[in-house]
């Protein structure tokens, strides 16, 4: 497997506070990257620093052999996006610019085509994205994600404020685009169990500068995981007794 | 005036064929512009380059060029303020909207000032630069070939960098992170932006021009869901509402800007109620 990112002495801020610090981690072609921790960690300030959205304070991130115009990004929503007038397949196809900049080419149809019919999209190409509920949004930026990523996919919270079933839906797009394409893939996520099953590596950020980098395996094992998992099962069990009342 | 004095006379038909002329094309390309800046928050930006063009103004009246001959002065001034507030905001110095408020109210207190010293005393030149002229304008040769070329090159770059100005105005992080040259894309919306209120402020007055930007946009957004769709019925509503508010103006002997605007509120209003009320 060959590298295709590294980040060395990675050190952000938010706001002018130091967020994520000294942070080394790679990434290799077909990986899965899963990135917990708890709120306001730096996640989102990583992701955006991975995708040279916001420059680093300190340290570097180094693409090789990866190309700015093979990276699909899924940031997370903005509030002026949600009521945007723009028809499904125009945002889907605009997925494809990168790659050609001037008219709309026939491959171009026929990638945001391939795209919208993996993610269940296709019957609503016409429909306004101001009109789609939640789930469905984030299916057509993750479809338009999808035409972009050549190489890598960075999903910032791909199923934040999803129902279960709907986030299992798309983790599991996503994961097969993963392990049958080969496609590396860079998530925040909410959910680490899930993130253990499949992820190649996890990094953990954890506040006051605490970080774990390593395999999944490693990961169960450490201190700082098993704090982590823990919590998160009791919250799980938690709210189905909840639930049962 | 009535249609037939405007028909029957030559000198007034040509003076009305400009008049309509160049506020067609500007009301065009104000409103497709006005869809991307209005869907990104920057509706008041047009506000503010047109109180820089009411500077430029006063600048061109110092100069002993008068208020008529002043498009080589106004654009390259305009297009720098537009350029200097895109800068200000990108560098986080300051936010979009105290930039704008900074630079537009700056430039109308200087430019008063200018407009002061060049000709004596406040005179109807201040009022018509900042209200539109009070009668019906009197475009030269010049300004007519000028907007005619501006509003070409404006509607041409803008159906090249199409794709670019969406995906931009969709998403300006998405577009960045898969390396689609964003800070260009932001910096030709800005110079089509000064470019066509500068043109167009003659005729509507710059304290009234950014309505032209912000209006059809808004009553293109309450009727269709797709942009390619709001582009185009944001760049015919303004054109129809142009022709409409002009020979308004004409008929009632009103000022040009005001009623053309009036033409495009009241438009807004009813497609706002219609779709309010199905």
């Amino acid at each position: 497997m060959s590298r295709i990112l590294t980040c060395t002495d990675l050190t952000l801020s938010y706001e002018k506070q130091a967020v994520v610090s000294e942070l080394n981690i790679h990434v290799d072609e077909g990986d899965c990257l899963c990135i917990l921790g708890e709120n306001g960690s730096g996640k989102s300030t990583l992701v955006k620093a991975l995708v040279g959205l916001i420059k680093p304070q300190r340290g570097t991130v180094i693409y090789e052999g990866l190309k700015r115009h093979e990276i699909g990004y899924l940031p997370q929503q903005s509030a002026a996006q949600k009521d945007f007038p723009a028809s499904v397949e125009e945002i889907v196809l605009s997925g494809t610019l990168p790659r050609s900049m001037g008219y709309i080419k026939k491959e171009n149809r026929l990638e945001a085509e391939k795209n919208m019919e993996l993610l269940g999209i296709l019957p609503i190409r016409k429909k306004s994205f101001a009109a789609l509920s939640g789930g469905q949004q984030q299916r057509v930026l993750l479809a338009r994600a999808f035409c972009a990523a050549k190489k890598l996919l960075v999903l910032d919270e791909p199923v934040t404020g999803l129902d279960p079933l709907v986030s299992a839906e798309l983790y599991s797009i996503i994961e097969e685009k993963n392990a049958t394409e080969g496609l590396t893939v860079i998530s925040v996520s909410h959910a680490p169990e899930r993130a253990c099953h499949t992820a190649s590596k996890i990094l953990h950020l954890g506040g006051g500068g605490a970080q774990f980098f390593g395999t999944a395996d490693e990961y169960l094992a450490s201190e700082i995981g098993q704090k982590y998992l823990c919590a998160d099962d009791h919250h799980h069990h938690h709210g189905e007794r909840r639930k049962v009342q | 005036m009535t249609f037939s004095d405007i028909f029957s006379d030559p000198m007034v038909r040509e003076i009305v064929f400009r008049a309509l002329t160049v506020g067609s094309l500007v009301s065009l390309c104000a409103a497709v512009l006005g869809v991307s800046l209005v869907l990104r928050r920057y509706s008041m930006i047009g506000d503010g380059l047109s109180h820089v063009g009411f500077f430029a103004l006063s600048v061109a009246a110092a100069l002993g060029l008068g208020t008529t001959n002043s498009l080589e002065i106004s654009i390259p001034i305009v297009i720098f303020a537009a350029f200097l507030l895109m800068k200000l905001t990108e560098s986080g110095v300051m936010k979009g909207d105290a930039a704008t408020a900074v630079v537009s109210t700056g430039a109308v207190a200087v430019g008063v000032v200018i407009f002061t010293f060049a000709q004596g005393s406040m005179t109807s030149d201040i009022c018509s630069s900042l209200f539109g002229s009070a009668s019906v304008v009197t475009l030269t040769d010049k300004d007519l070939i000028l907007s005619i070329v501006m509003s070409v090159l404006v509607i041409a770059l803008y159906l090249v960098f199409y794709r670019l100005v969406f995906s931009v105005t969709f998403d300006e992080g998405f577009a960045k992170a898969s390396g689609a040259p964003v800070s260009f894309c932001n910096l030709l919306i800005s110079v089509l932006t000064a470019v066509v209120i500068v043109v167009g402020m003659k005729l509507i007055g710059s304290i009234m021009i950014s309505a032209l930007v912000v209006f059809p946009a808004l009553t293109a957004m309450r009727l269709a869901g797709s942009f390619k769709r709001v582009i185009g019925i944001a760049g015919a509503v303004s054109v129809i509402c142009f022709v409409l508010g002009f020979f308004a103006g004409c008929l009632l002997g009103l000022p040009t800007g005001p009623c053309v605007i009036i033409v495009n509120m009241t438009v807004y209003a009813l497609c706002a109620l219609c779709k309010r009320g199905n």
